[in-house]
């Protein structure tokens, strides 16, 4: 490998090219500063490090394993491997980054979690870390999330957390965020803002990157060993990018690997109702970050649409901006429709329900492999599909009339 | 008219400056341009108009609900232009623009400092970018002669201080948000601490930086309070409730009321100690 090529998976914050950046109240400076130094610590203490290894591995139950995904394959003309985040502690990807900085709020001397959660996997995650660690929790939900994802709001607190409901805006992942980031400038003193995905100020980009980065580095090695070879794609859904750039890392500087992000899709590519912040949005300011944005000609944040709520955002992460930019990543959509029957796809095939973000991923590789048959697809399976049920369940008509009015 | 910059007008006041916050377009583009000249009659030093924007992480919940309501009508900036020009053809005091970046950015910003300053603004406040991210802003507000604010909290380091004071021309924005849930005395004690440090460093570099104090300010009795250890006090929230629950009459009422808050001891009818 040449130095040049080595660059990529060398990059840290602020700045991803033109991307990231600190953006923020002066109020939360101060806070954001004594973060940034706190990791910038963590990241060279083998303590930490050794702590953080043997919680992911005692706790969380990595490393995740790699699932030949045979029948799957089979239908879809290509040789898919499921990495199966969903298998870990609390259901999906999102308890790697809640670990680590749960660790560093430690550290720092916090004793209360806040969190926004759009799916409510990672408000989930947050109030299981609150939970393991004795330390108090509120997560901020988008009240139309709360709606769809009851169960999750009930996990959580069951947990011990207080959900707010978010009334404010659209009501979704972005209004949660902004309403978590008032919670933390009024309680900054006691307080470390939980972000769960590679967005927001620096050093929250790297940091919760680099939480995930063990997704890529155990499925490089566990692809190799199942294949003798690198995988020809690796593909991952996209909201805010964290399971994507979590298994992409490992893999940056292998230039024959293509890195697909399945942003969402909503109604379709063409229609108003979407997610798609790289293909169809511009570059601007959203939660502290310099990224791509789906906004108006005045620059206010427009609404997304995904039957996903965790992949239901208008930004994304600086890092995929950039990587996007560079072309070193593909961004690509996938319609509600085009994920639900991938949703379906994997789950008659395998036996294995996915989250319905994750079934972005699955529909992105069964689409690649019409493209490039006989290749070798890694697939991030970041969470499992219990907390999609009822919605899949209405999709696909399966309810009985009872159960549609409850 | 000529303009008068925002220093001299809080030097005008012997250093007793009330600055008013109104959303502009709230409850609707003609009553918002009403109301903002309705406070600088009855006592306003300057005006500071808010950008209603679709993210704003700073504001309390009274702000975002009035701001949502205009955004929900269909809010677009050239409104915030029209508005300034109508408010700065009836009132002398200046008009400062608070606005959170991105559409500033989105609109270009030297086309925004441009178009702000032909329409007669006075400068913009800036909650959401800090002094290391406005080289841009700072230049475009070089050519077209704005002032710009930007903020100081209880939190920020010295060094942090110090390109606040560098980069704002106005005054320092004063904040005291981190003692929202705080009992009431802290936050005097914060605000105080915060002031008082602002003018060491100023002195310490040889200036001087006038300081307004932003923290949920809403009565005479707190104004007074505040104009001891400041320059300004910025009052927000309880305009705008004013201009919500009992709309113009309402809002220059409770002004007028807050403007009582300025006047010297000296000045005032039946002072008690």
């Amino acid at each position: 490998m040449t130095e040049s090529q080595s660059k990529l998976r060398e990059q840290h914050g602020p700045w991803f090219g033109e991307f990231g950046g600190v953006f923020m109240p002066e109020p939360l400076m101060a806070a954001i500063d004594e973060l940034a130094a706190c990791y910038d610590e963590c990241k060279r203490d083998p303590e930490f490090q050794a702590e953080f290894a043997a919680l992911s591995r005692g706790y969380t139950g990595r490393p995740s394993m790699l699932t030949e995904a045979k029948r799957l394959s089979e239908i879809a003309g290509a040789r898919i491997l499921l990495k199966r985040e969903d298998l870990n502690h609390t259901g999906s990807h999102k308890i790697n980054n809640v670990l680590g900085q749960a660790l560093v709020a430690r550290r720092l001397g916090k004793t209360r979690l806040i969190a926004e959660t759009g799916a409510g996997q990672h408000g989930v995650a947050t109030a299981t870390a609150a939970a393991l660690f004795g330390m108090e929790c509120v997560v901020y939900m988008g009240e139309v999330d709360t709606e769809r994802q009851a169960l999750n709001v009930a996990r959580m607190r069951l947990l011990g957390a207080q959900v707010v409901p978010v009334k404010t805006g659209s009501r979704t992942l972005k209004d949660a965020i902004n309403e978590g980031l008032r919670d933390w400038v009024a309680n900054v003193d006691s307080t470390h803002y939980l972000m769960g995905t590679v967005a927001g100020p620096h050093p929250f980009p790297e940091m919760v990157r680099d939480f995930h980065r063990a997704i890529g580095e155990e499925a490089r090695e566990q692809t190799i060993a199942l294949t003798g070879a690198l995988p020809d794609a690796v593909l991952a859904c996209v909201g805010g990018g964290s399971n994507a750039m979590g298994i992409f890392h490992a893999f940056l500087d292998d230039p024959g690997v293509r890195l697909i992000g399945l942003e969402a899709a909503g109604d379709g590519p063409t229609t108003e109702r979407h997610a798609l912040s790289i293909e169809r949005g511009a570059p601007g300011l959203l939660h502290g970050m310099r990224t791509y944005l789906l906004q108006d000609d005045d620059g206010q944040t427009l609404e997304s649409h995904s039957i996903s709520a965790g992949l239901d955002y208008p930004g994304v992460g600086p890092e995929h901006a950039w990587l996007h930019d560079l072309g070193r990543a593909e961004y690509q959509p996938v319609s509600d429709a085009e994920a639900m029957d991938a949703f379906l796809a994997l789950t008659r095939a395998e036996g294995i329900i996915p989250a319905i973000e994750s079934a972005h991923a699955i529909a992105g590789a069964m689409r690649l492999a019409q493209e490039s048959p006989g290749s070798t697809l890694l697939v991030s399976l970041s969470g499992r599909g219990d907390k999609d049920v009822a919605t899949a369940g209405r999709w696909f008509g399966l309810l009985d009339e009872e159960a549609e009015q409850a | 008219m000529s303009r008068i910059s925002t220093a001299d007008a809080i030097r005008a006041t012997g250093e007793r400056a009330l600055i008013g916050y109104l959303p502009v377009g709230f409850p609707d583009l003609a009553t918002s341009v009403e109301a903002a000249v309705a406070i600088a009659e009855a006592g306003c030093t300057a005006i500071e108009l808010g950008v209603p924007y679709s993210d704003p992480a700073m504001d309390g919940p009274v702000i975002q609900t009035a701001t949502q309501a205009v955004l929900d009508r269909g809010f677009r900036l050239d409104e915030l232009f029209e508005a300034i020009e109508a408010i700065t053809a009836r009132t002398s005091a200046p008009v400062l623009v608070m606005t959170y970046w991105n559409p500033v950015l989105r609109y270009g910003v030297d086309r925004f400092a441009e178009r702000l300053a032909a329409a007669g603004g006075a400068g913009l406040i800036t909650p959401d970018l800090t002094p290391e991210n406005a080289a841009a802003w700072l230049a475009a507000a070089d050519r077209h002669g704005l002032d710009r604010i930007f903020l100081a909290a209880p939190s920020s380091s010295d060094a942090r201080l110090d390109a606040a004071i560098q980069a704002s021309r106005g005054f320092v924005y004063t904040v005291s948000t981190m003692g929202t849930t705080g009992a009431r005395d802290d936050v005097d004690r914060a605000a105080r601490a915060l002031s008082e440090r602002i003018a060491e460093r100023a002195a310490a570099t040889g200036g001087e930086a006038l300081r307004c104090v932003g923290l949920g300010i809403s009565t005479p009795e707190q104004v007074r309070d505040v104009l001891e250890y400041a320059d300004g006090a910025i009052v927000g929230s309880a305009l705008v409730r004013a201009l919500d629950e009992g709309g113009v009459p309402a809002v220059r009422a409770l002004a007028a009321s807050l403007a009582e808050g300025t006047l010297a001891p000296t000045e005032r009818k039946g002072a008690t100690a």
